[in-house]
């Protein structure tokens, strides 16, 4: 076998890992806030240090996000946007540190990153993503190396001592699944399903973008230990920089000879890896439709069995697991089964990749130990709700998961617990609502998601989504009926039962989760004809009070031309002809509109 | 455990009874065979189980647990508890059908379907009083852009048999779901009309649509203005098979063979003169014959194939226009009698041939479709199918089942068993046997019954030996199984000398015209071979160039075989086909 130590350039890593250098963190999420332009102006300063190019560090609400290196000090900057770069240099310059920019000296320092273990993320935002050289420096490929001295049967023993399970949503033993495959002869196909289509999941494309080759060495293992010659990472379209990173990540692998014919020398172990890119349908990342996606048929599930291990792609035994699953394998390889599984719960090991969104101050993807309770995410990590709201609920799992309210914020994260109360891990994506959300119109977001996402094959999921979310968007408009709420119920345990694939099946979770837990809210809209959180258009009524100084800037304002009133004299808003838009409580200076 | 009484069977509880059965049967046909219908309306024993109209669902118990099951892709494991009418699921299936009826156009008793369909027949066994469920319809425009089918999709409730069989089955693939969730549609690529598409027209996918999706291209109204305009003289023709099916129109068994009363009822609707088919059908075997020696002995563009089909002709026509000097230049029976009736017919009977309307009565969607060919211009006026008849016969309150049997006219309505058996798989190939091997060998043999060509395998292959020669030969239907056996002919690998083409299960008693069985699907078909079958045995003659009345009609007017003038009216010729 080639140690891998001879095809990396180990020294030249861990110079780049540990040289002055600038990082700017150039994942899609950085490029979006500017991060790009960001990483332009350091270049065009002239500057004596390298700069570079890292993926993402998580902390997505501080986007541009640049780490400085400057004789083996760091400073972690975020908000870096193209203006604010100057600061930094000056700051470089002065060998001081730029106060208003600075998160930290490290992450460990930052309120974000205290109570995460990053093991799968560890090397997100710090190397440059396709230099292989820093990826081995990190430890890269150790696993690899390691795995390739063991028999395949003992590295699905490894996988299966690990505890790791599924990380998509079901929660299935890797190990289990592998040994399915592993005793099928013949061709067998390995795929990593990197379809991440949950509104508030991004943790797949984070490690794509980030570490591609965390991925590749995962999936090579898999291949290894399965007995499979072709992989295929099937990822959506609208991931180009993932889908750009991965090709240059593979086309790097095999000129190493970490892909392709006769890995590291080892006679008759040939793995070839290949992107296939989705249309962009959610149903896709379910198990059976992804398989039609990939063989160029219409993406639509079909009933198992027959299983992918028995009949898969082209009838090839196949092998489906999630980008952040196989991406843990090199690190169960490197750090060993046990180590592994003394991390997590009793019966989810290892680590959650989660991604926290919503109406919370920090933002981003994280990596926290099984089990850690959901407040501790929510108020520690994530900073809590933004000042002046309180936390309402958070949605756990896309649009499959479920609302959990206030009363379950001390639940571990962990797969038994979520399922318990009707929600689940599903990607991974946590969605945080505070006061000013609606929970009807939360529900109504979900399953408009679903309804459109519904591929149409089973008449459950079809038409059934579609009722449910009309019902809930009378609800909203103010036109539900009392009867509305046992249809909603009726109708979405219908679905949930009936229903062919796991998206219809999973679909009406937000809607039974919220009617079990915020009853009040629905009923509110129903019998009052109200809003309790002022977020459903029709039901909010705009008002103008005392306070009003007959400005008349919020009858300018308004599209419809409904305020009346005299110069300096209070106004009024024609109810019967307000649009309910908010444009006037959004330009009044002298809090003299009520909204209600 | 497997008793020893019951070796490899699996015991389960079916609604409280025990029930060993096969553990690779499925639930709902074991339930059948137990006598208990499960409704459904995606699944069809001839398509791939897709369980998708979640109609046939069952509440499981196994192992404690009790769950909500589709029955039609389940098989049994033992000691399964299967409960197949508890509220749960008469309420899952109630839902059901309120979620299809609210997107779907009620107007059923206008609908092409009335009392056919099978959306209505649940609604009412399960007592759906009203849909809870109102908003968005689906409001689409209705597809007549083929001569042959209709789609409307607001009647349509996606169960997808016909794209099943459309794809799988007949391997033309002119339709597929468009568009996702609620907006999903059955359309052709890029939402183009049927008639531009690849569709061969055969009608299978009408068979197979549970509802008012798809329907026959109804030229009723047409044949009701010509029978009414008394300076025409309306003339019918009517198809082999359709003796045999068209008294389950009027709630007859499947086959009976209600000849007498078919010819009875075109004359009381106003048809001057009723014609048979199985004479042209004759003819197409004395042409036929005549043409598969010429070639066997040149050993030229072997293998032959039937050309009856005028699905078949199309498909070959699009997909296999490099082998179109394989198939037959003989007309379809169809093609044969309509030009005899405007030619041969009208100046026998000095008539003016612009005032005859030929109406053809055929199982097939897709003889509209060949009646347009530009080559047959000025000769069938409309097709009405076997379902359309009997529509007409009912619009005209025509007690069917208690006419006298009336008998075909004269000189066109004289045929041979050969001519019967066409409307079944294997039957052309069986009548043109006959003739070749008398004429091979200048025998007049006896034994006549090719039992190898019979049956309902789709593939069916024999090897006779006829005047020293071994003369491979294959029969098929469906056109998936046709394009298999192109592909061979392509490949060069293809042994047979002579091969018949249907493209519909069955032949023409499955044709897309006929009425669509709505429940044991082979079961009818055979019955419906069975009666052309027992036709033939008891016809005095049985071969085709042993009908006096071919062999007049050569005499009189068409000369040699194979002649100018048979060439002429009797042959045609067919040329690439492009389509969207």
């Amino acid at each position: 076998m080639t140690p891998i130590t001879a095809l990396a350039d180990l020294k030249k890593g861990h110079e780049a890992l540990t040289c002055d250098r600038i990082t700017v963190g150039l994942a899609t999420c950085g490029i979006s806030a500017g991060a790009d332009r960001t990483l332009a102006a350091f270049q065009a300063a002239n500057l004596p240090l390298i700069i570079e190019n890292v993926g993402c560090l998580g902390n997505c609400y501080a986007e541009p996000i640049v780490t400085v290196r400057q004789d083996g000090s760091t400073a972690i900057y975020g908000h870096v946007t193209e203006d604010k770069v100057q600061k930094i240099l000056d700051a470089i310059k002065t060998k001081t540190i730029c106060k208003e920019l600075f998160l930290g000296r490290t992450l460990e320092e930052i309120d974000f990153y205290k109570i995460q273990k990053r093991l799968l993320l560890a090397n997100c935002g710090k190397i440059n993503p396709l230099d292989i050289d820093q990826y081995v420096a990190t430890g890269g490929y150790d696993g690899l190396a390691k795995a390739l001295r063991k028999k395949p049967q003992e590295i699905i023993e490894d996988v299966l001592a690990s505890g790791l399970r599924g990380r998509g949503g079901a929660g299935f033993p890797t190990g289990q699944k592998w040994r399915l495959i592993a005793v099928k002869t013949g061709k067998k196909i390995l795929v990593c399903n990197g379809d991440e289509g949950d509104p508030g999941a991004f943790m797949n494309r984070t490690v794509m973008e980030s570490d591609p080759f965390k991925l590749i060495e995962g999936m090579t293992i898999a291949a290894y230990a399965i007995g499979s010659d072709e992989g295929i990472i099937y990822t959506r379209a609208e991931y180009p920089l993932a889908v750009k990173t991965l090709r240059s990540a593979i086309t790097i692998a095999e000129s190493h000879n970490l892909l392709g014919k006769n890995i590291l020398g080892i006679e008759g172990f040939n793995f070839n890896l290949r992107i296939v890119m989705g249309a962009g349908a959610f149903v896709c990342g379910e198990e059976t439709a992804l398989m039609n996606s990939v063989m160029g048929l219409r993406g639509q599930p079909h009933y198992k069995p027959p299983y992918p291990a028995d009949k898969g792609i082209y009838g090839y035994p196949t092998n489906i697991n999630n980008v952040s699953t196989l991406s843990f394998v090199p690190l169960i390889m490197s750090m060993g089964a046990k180590e592994f599984a003394k991390i997590g719960s009793e019966k989810s090991k290892g680590t959650a990749v989660l991604c926290l969104t919503g109406k919370i101050n920090r933002t981003g993807v994280i990596e926290v130990p099984m089990g850690t309770p959901l407040r501790e995410i929510i108020f520690g990590i994530a900073g809590g709700p933004p000042q002046g709201t309180t936390f309402k609920a958070v949605q756990c799992g896309g649009p499959a998961g479920g609302c959990v309210s206030e009363k379950y914020l001390d639940l571990p994260v962990d797969y038994e617990s979520l399922l318990s109360i009707g929600a689940m891990m599903g990607s991974g994506g946590l969605v945080v609502l505070n006061s000013d959300s609606c929970m009807v119109d939360v529900a109504k977001f979900f399953m408009s998601f679903t309804r459109s996402e519904s591929c149409g094959k089973c008449t459950p999921c079809r038409e059934g989504t579609t009722r449910i979310w009309e019902i809930l968007d009378k609800i909203t408009k103010g036109l539900g009926t009392p009867k509305d709420i046992e249809t909603l119920k009726s109708l979405s345990q219908y679905v949930k039962e009936n229903s062919l694939c796991g998206l219809g099946q999973a679909a009406p979770n937000p809607i039974l989760t919220t009617l079990a837990q915020f009853a009040d809210e629905y009923r509110v809209h129903i019998e009052q004809k109200e809003c309790p959180s002022h977020s459903c258009r029709n039901l909010v009524h705009y008002r103008i009070n005392e306070k009003c100084t007959g400005c008349g800037n919020c009858a300018r304002h308004c599209p419809v031309h409904c305020i009346a009133g005299r110069l300096k004299e209070k106004h009024v808003i024609d109810q019967s002809v307000c649009v309910r838009c908010g444009a006037c409580y959004e330009n009044c200076a002298f809090d003299a509109i009520d909204k209600g | 455990m497997a008793s020893p009484e019951h070796p490899q069977k699996v015991k389960i509880t079916l609604n409280d009874e025990i029930v060993w059965c096969d553990p690779n049967a499925y639930i709902i046909d074991i339930a059948r065979n137990n006598n208990i219908y499960i409704p459904h309306f995606c699944y069809h024993e001839r398509l791939e189980r897709t369980a998708n109209c979640r109609l046939c669902v069952v509440e499981i118990e196994i192992g404690g647990k009790k769950r909500i099951m589709t029955s039609c892709n389940l098989k049994p494991q033992e000691g399964m508890i299967v409960n197949t009418h508890t509220p749960k699921v008469l309420e899952a299936r109630r839902v059901n059908i309120e979620l299809l009826l609210a997107n779907h156009d009620l107007n059923c008793p206008t609908c092409a379907k009335n009392l056919h369909c099978k959306l209505q027949r649940y609604s009412g066994e399960l007592i759906v009083k009203e849909t809870p469920f109102t908003g968005k319809r689906r409001n689409v425009p209705v597809d007549e852009s083929s001569p042959s089918i209709r789609r409307d999709n607001n009647k349509c409730i996606l169960c997808g048999r016909c794209i099943k069989m459309c794809g799988d089955v007949q391997t033309v693939n002119a339709i597929q779901q468009q568009f996702r969730g609620f907006e999903t549609l059955v359309s052709c690529a890029f939402n183009e009309g049927l008639g531009e598409s690849s569709c061969v027209n055969c009608g299978q996918c009408v068979i197979a649509c549970p509802t008012g999706a798809l329907t026959e291209r109804s030229d009723i109204p047409h044949v009701i203005d010509a029978l009414n305009d008394p300076h025409k003289i309306v003339i019918a023709q009517t198809a082999p098979s359709i003796r045999a099916t068209l008294g389950e129109c009027f709630g007859m068994n499947p086959g009976t063979n209600v000849t007498g009363k078919m010819v009875a009822a075109l004359k009381k609707l106003g048809f001057e003169k009723v014609f048979d088919t199985d004479l042209a059908a004759d003819i197409t075997i004395v042409e036929e014959a005549s043409e598969f020696i010429k070639r066997l002995n040149a050993n030229e563009n072997l293998p032959m194939i039937t050309t009856c089909c005028p699905a078949w002709i199309k498909f070959g026509e699009q997909f296999f226009y490099d082998e179109l000097s394989h198939m037959s230049t003989c007309r379809s029976p169809q093609a044969i009698m309509a030009s005899l009736i405007k030619t041969y017919y009208a100046e026998k009977a000095d008539l003016d041939p612009q005032r005859i309307v030929l109406v053809d009565i055929m199982p097939c969607t897709a003889k509209k479709f060949e009646i347009l060919r530009p080559e047959f211009a000025g000769e069938a006026d409309y097709v009405l199918t076997t379902v359309e008849l009997g529509k007409l016969i009912k619009e005209m309150n025509i007690d069917f089942e208690h006419l006298e049997p009336a008998r075909f006219d004269n000189p066109l309505g004289e045929s041979t068993g050969a001519g019967a058996i066409f409307g079944h798989t294997g039957g052309v190939m069986e009548a043109a046997l006959r003739t070749v091997a008398d004429w091979l060998e200048n025998k007049n043999f006896k034994h006549i019954d090719y039992q190898a060509i019979r049956g309902m395998e789709t593939l069916k292959e024999a090897t006779v030996h006829i005047d020293g020669m071994e003369i491979n030969l294959a029969v098929v239907h469906t056109l998936g199984e046709a394009r298999k056996l192109m592909e061979q002919i392509r490949s060069g690998t293809c042994k047979y000398h002579f091969i018949e083409i249907m493209a519909c299960y069955g032949g023409c008693i499955g044709g897309g015209g006929q009425p669509a069985p709505t429940e044991r699907f082979d079961e009818v078909l055979k019955k419906r071979v069975q009666a052309l079958i027992t036709e033939d045995l008891h016809k005095e003659i049985r071969k085709s160039h042993k009908n006096p009345a071919v062999n007049k009609l050569y005499d009189e007017y068409l000369g040699d075989i194979g002649g100018e003038r048979a060439h002429k009216l009797l042959h045609t010729s067919y040329q690439r086909r492009e389509f969207k």
